[in-house]
């Protein structure tokens, strides 16, 4: 056998129609109305907000730990926005400002944050998968409802966002094969934060892009600005076009930054460096965007001000409005519900033991006369 | 002497034991610069340097999977799976090749390495980074699996755990990471595997608890003791596999009753063997039926409802209580 080179198709190519300071380049910029671009505008500046008032609450304690979007905005809207309301979403853990694109409810969100089950209720009607934790691992689920709109022939699409560290996942790989060997309806969105918890891009892959990961499974792969939204937009818009007409999946590499913490659980000054961080704020998403919208004439001077009030005003009650719904949620029996379709009898006899005990130590004025019964009776048996 | 929290204790096991042994190298997601999510590794990869402490990439089955070839190999790898709700990821290597390398290479090879995993509730954490499921690997021949209840024997078991030739699970209960300080002799101290510990004598009542759930088993206890003059005999099981039964076995045949608490869920959960095994060697010494405290056999709720989930000191006592009054 003869050594010879074999070419690859080439495929891959990146994008950024926005620069930092807001420049545009003409040639790409996206046909989009004026009412959608300043959609865009609000759903990322509220995205912002809810994050701060997230950040605010946990570190006073009222929510627990959760994963800031702040930085990614771009990325979430630019590429959900590109989605029907009959499409699917299918997040990872971060994806707030996708979350509120799609029409999710943030006291829902802040019940959930708060650590009750209830907050994560998608709403009948919405086809979006509740929020996965562990990486990668909702990767393959978007790859099975592909299958499933392509069979039923729905013509719907799906959506699915993870991040750079799960490029290293099994479930990655495993369901981009599986999606590009089928040719399914799937645009896969990886937002290249930079950093795995504390371990940078570099360190996770040697590949030069997460994009280029996408040839190997026979499907266009792209590498967009990911703090870009118009860039972001049009990427997704093309890799959406792609599915719905059956021609396959994508795959986005947005390149964007997590400007603050993994979790609030996590300390990043143990692991990089400010001077990055810095470098990165001065190529946040937002004010970029909002020079642009300015220049063109879809917002006035000032406009965004107003923008930023009426934001705070959609926010101002999240929290209140949290804390009502969850004085009224059931007690902890709560957790026996939803395991199966029917609850099996052993189950059952299980919530009825729990509730009962749950009744006699949820009273503390009770207790000591129970305490007062019992010893006696007990003295007795043991005697 | 001196007074670690359990993350210190097993941070001071690991530093030990790659300053006196070159073979072992510990890798797992974050566990360089970041020192483990917990802090556990704080500190190593200053100390030995990244080739023998490494920030993988986010792939559990490789973490476990190249540990075993590593193992292979002439190294001890002691990887680390950032939470216990993770390692199923790496389940298909533990159970077709760590746990089974001995006996499928007929004795050519074995698999000296640790696999270190967070199990457990109650620290508020997300979904998926709660969970007790011991019994996933409980159930498969050829691995170990131990888990401490306290600083000492954090320390203890991890020596033991890296000097064991065969494949050990470490469960650590992320409850107790930060929870108390105890004594840990300056000198070498190690634990053998499989080897349960009373750690409370009486004669009214057996009572095995291990991980997050002994203290609070040892505060029912001091309960019972104190409200109704009962002595509860506690034993820390402290390695679920090999399961170390006689201590458990020659307790009931003195106090006739038993009481299992563990924080997994009910059915086929870790009591389930324990009790099987009272069952068949000393029924006959039994003055009451056997009971559980254990967590229900539904997922982990999210935190506003863990501590209801979880096995409290209440729902133990009153486990005694009945156990007694029959």
């Amino acid at each position: 056998m003869p050594r010879e080179s074999m070419e690859l198709k080439p495929t891959f190519e990146t994008l950024s129609i926005l620069d930092e300071e807001g420049h545009l380049d003409r040639d790409l910029e996206p046909d989009l109305d004026d009412e959608e671009l300043e959609e865009l505008y609000r759903c990322m500046v509220r995205a912002r907000r809810f994050d701060e008032l997230l950040l605010e609450w946990q570190r006073s304690g009222r929510i627990g730990t959760f994963a800031p979007v702040t930085g990614q905005e771009a990325s979430q809207v630019g590429a959900i926005s590109a989605t029907g309301p009959g499409d699917w979403f299918v997040p990872s853990f971060r994806e707030i400002a996708a979350f509120l694109w799609r029409g999710g409810d943030p006291v829902d969100m802040t019940v959930f944050n708060a650590g009750w089950n209830e907050g994560v209720r998608i709403a009948d009607d919405a086809h979006d998968l509740p929020i996965a934790v562990p990486v990668a691992s909702q990767v393959p689920h978007a790859t099975g409802l592909a299958y499933a709109a392509k069979l039923r022939e729905t013509g719907n699409v799906v959506m699915t966002f993870f991040g750079d560290g799960a490029t290293s996942e099994g479930d990655f790989h495993e369901a981009m094969n599986f999606a590009g060997t089928f040719e399914l309806p799937v645009v896969f969105v990886c937002q290249n934060n930079h950093w795995a918890i504390s371990v940078p891009r570099e360190e996770q892959t040697a590949s030069e892009t997460l994009a280029q990961k996408a040839l190997a499974y026979g499907m266009p792969g792209i590498q967009v600005d990911g703090n870009d939204v118009l860039a972001v937009r049009v990427a997704a818009d093309e890799a959406v076009t792609r599915a719905r007409s059956g021609d396959g999946p994508t795959m986005l590499e947005c390149v964007t930054y997590r400007l603050l913490l993994h979790t609030t659980a996590d300390d990043p000054s143990r692991y990089r460096d400010e001077e990055e961080v810095e470098r990165w704020e001065s190529r946040d998403p937002i004010p970029r965007f909002r020079d642009y919208l300015v220049e063109k004439g879809v917002m006035d001077e000032g406009r965004d001000e107003v923008i930023a009030e009426e934001v705070e005003a959609s926010l101002e009650d999240v929290w209140s409005d949290a804390e009502e719904r969850i004085e009224g949620l059931g007690g902890p029996e709560v957790m026996f519900d939803h395991v199966y379709a029917e609850m099996p009898p052993e189950l059952t006899r299980q919530r009825e033991r729990f509730s009962g005990i749950e009744a006699e130590t949820a009273e503390p004025d009770e207790q000591p006369e129970a305490e007062d019964d019992e010893q006696p009776e007990a003295e007795d048996d043991d005697g | 002497m001196a007074e670690m929290t359990m993350v210190e204790a097993l941070n001071h096991a690991l530093h030990h034991e790659m300053d006196q042994d070159a073979s072992v190298v510990v890798l797992g997601e974050d566990v360089g610069e970041d020192g483990g999510v917990f802090r556990v590794t704080d500190g190593l990869i200053d100390e030995f340097g990244e080739q023998r402490v490494v920030d993988t990439p986010l792939a559990e089955a490789a973490i476990v999977g190249a540990s075993l070839g590593m193992a292979l190999n002439g190294l001890r790898p002691v990887c680390e799976i950032q939470f216990s709700g993770f390692s199923y990821y790496a389940m298909h290597q533990i159970e077709n090749h760590v746990a089974r390398f001995r006996w499928r290479s007929r004795g050519r090879f074995h698999a000296p390495m640790v696999i270190r995993m967070p199990y457990g509730a109650g620290v508020r954490a997300l979904e998926h980074h709660s969970e007790s499921k011991e019994v996933f690997f409980t159930h498969i021949p050829g691995l170990k699996l131990v888990a401490p209840s306290g600083p000492r024997a954090a320390r203890a078991l991890l020596l033991s755990a890296i000097r064991d030739p065969d494949p050990v699970i470490f469960f650590e209960p992320k409850l107790l990471y930060r929870k108390f300080r105890e004594d840990v002799e300056e000198e070498e101290e190690t634990w053998p595997l499989g080897e349960a510990r009373v750690v409370r004598e009486g004669d009214d009542l057996t009572v095995v608890a291990w991980g997050a759930m002994l203290p609070r088993t040892r505060e029912a206890a001091d309960v019972l003791a104190e409200e109704e003059g009962a002595e509860a005999e506690v034993i820390d099981l402290v390695s679920l596999a090999p399961l170390d039964h006689e201590p458990v076995a020659e307790s009931v045949r003195r106090t006739g009753r038993a009481v299992v608490v563990h924080e997994a869920h009910r059915s086929f959960g870790p009591g389930s063997e324990i009790v099987a095994r009272i069952m068949e060697d000393s029924f006959y010494h039994l003055e009451a039926p056997i009971h559980r405290v254990t967590a229900p056999d539904v997922t982990v709720p999210f935190f506003a409802r863990e501590n209801a989930y979880l096995p409290t000191k209440e729902r133990i006592v009153d486990a005694f209580r009945s156990v007694l009054e029959t």
